[in-house]
């Protein structure tokens, strides 16, 4: 699991270009979006990509996104139990 | 009303190096072009993460803007109600073959929403927009080559139609080798009038 959390900070950060953060800057609990890492709707459209991309996980409820995406811990939690790849 | 206008500042942004009114303020020792953007947002201390997720057209046009519209001793009151024209060549061609490439194969069919945002030649003038809170008119031409005379009859209609005080040109060309940003602004104020040959000449300076 601190593999994947780690894996996940760093495509965030790839895919997303947040050229200002390093993977240390981000704490698992972090919120990814409001106040956290400051995320906008965009980028929530690219991680549910990266998620089909990376992970083989399709998410086609956007209420789904809002809790999956709550921070990099919930995010890792949730690939672990459904990815396909 | 005194319809007289002029070319308050201009900046050119070139793979080679940035100007202001014909001042080299950084030069462009090592990098590519994109590299080079990001020297500039630093040299000019800009602290704006979206910067980051603009592609090269936008980052481009956002950086024209910073470096004319928020210039020391600029007027504050003035650049609210600065209006934005812009035109190019290639309009957002180099995003959109980006995002074409994400599509081509149905096998691996993963277009980024991020780059699909900017396959149009105007949003890098909605970032500016965003960033300087204008809600004034902006529009963006793409032309076979840098049109002097519409630009300058254009502008002279807007302000003249009090649609703006003072207004923001662009020609922000990015396609392959050819990367340069040319910038100017038109207003009341300045010393070098707003004709077709003086628009001509300082685009010529570069």
């Amino acid at each position: 699991m601190e593999a994947l959390k780690q894996e996940l900070k760093e495509s965030i950060i790839e895919t997303l270009n947040l050229e200002e953060f390093s993977p240390a800057d981000i704490d698992d609990n972090d919120a990814l979006f409001g106040d956290g890492l400051g995320l906008d709707s965009i980028d929530a459209l690219e991680l549910i990509v990266l998620l089909d991309k990376d992970y083989g996980i399709k998410l086609t409820d956007p209420e789904e996104s809002k809790t999956i995406f709550k921070s990099v811990e919930v995010l890792a939690t949730y690939i672990e139990a459904n990815r396909t790849k | 009303m005194d319809n007289t206008y002029f070319i308050s500042d201009f900046c050119h942004i070139t793979a080679e190096e940035v100007s202001v009114n014909g001042t080299v303020i950084l030069k462009n020792e090592t990098a590519g072009f994109e590299t080079f953007l990001k020297e500039v947002y630093q040299a000019i201390d800009l602290k704006y993460s979206k910067f980051f997720k603009m592609d090269t057209l936008s980052k481009l046009t956002f950086l024209g803007a910073e470096l004319l519209l928020k210039k020391e001793g600029s007027d504050v009151e003035n650049w609210k109600e600065t209006a934005l024209v812009f035109s190019n060549k290639s309009s957002s061609l180099e995003t959109d073959r980006k995002h074409q490439q994400s599509i081509e194969d149905s096998e691996n069919f993963y277009p980024s929403p991020a780059v699909f945002v900017y396959t149009l030649p105007n949003i890098g003038m909605g970032e500016v927009a965003i960033r300087h809170q204008l809600q004034t008119d902006n529009a963006f031409f793409v032309f076979d080559e840098f049109e002097p005379e519409f630009l300058q009859k254009y502008t002279v209609s807007l302000l003249q139609e009090k649609k703006c005080s003072q207004i923001l040109c662009g020609w922000t060309e990015v396609d392959g080798v050819s990367r340069h940003g040319f910038f100017y602004v038109v207003s009341q104020h300045g010393t070098t009038l707003h004709t077709k040959q003086n628009i001509k000449n300082i685009y010529t300076q570069s």
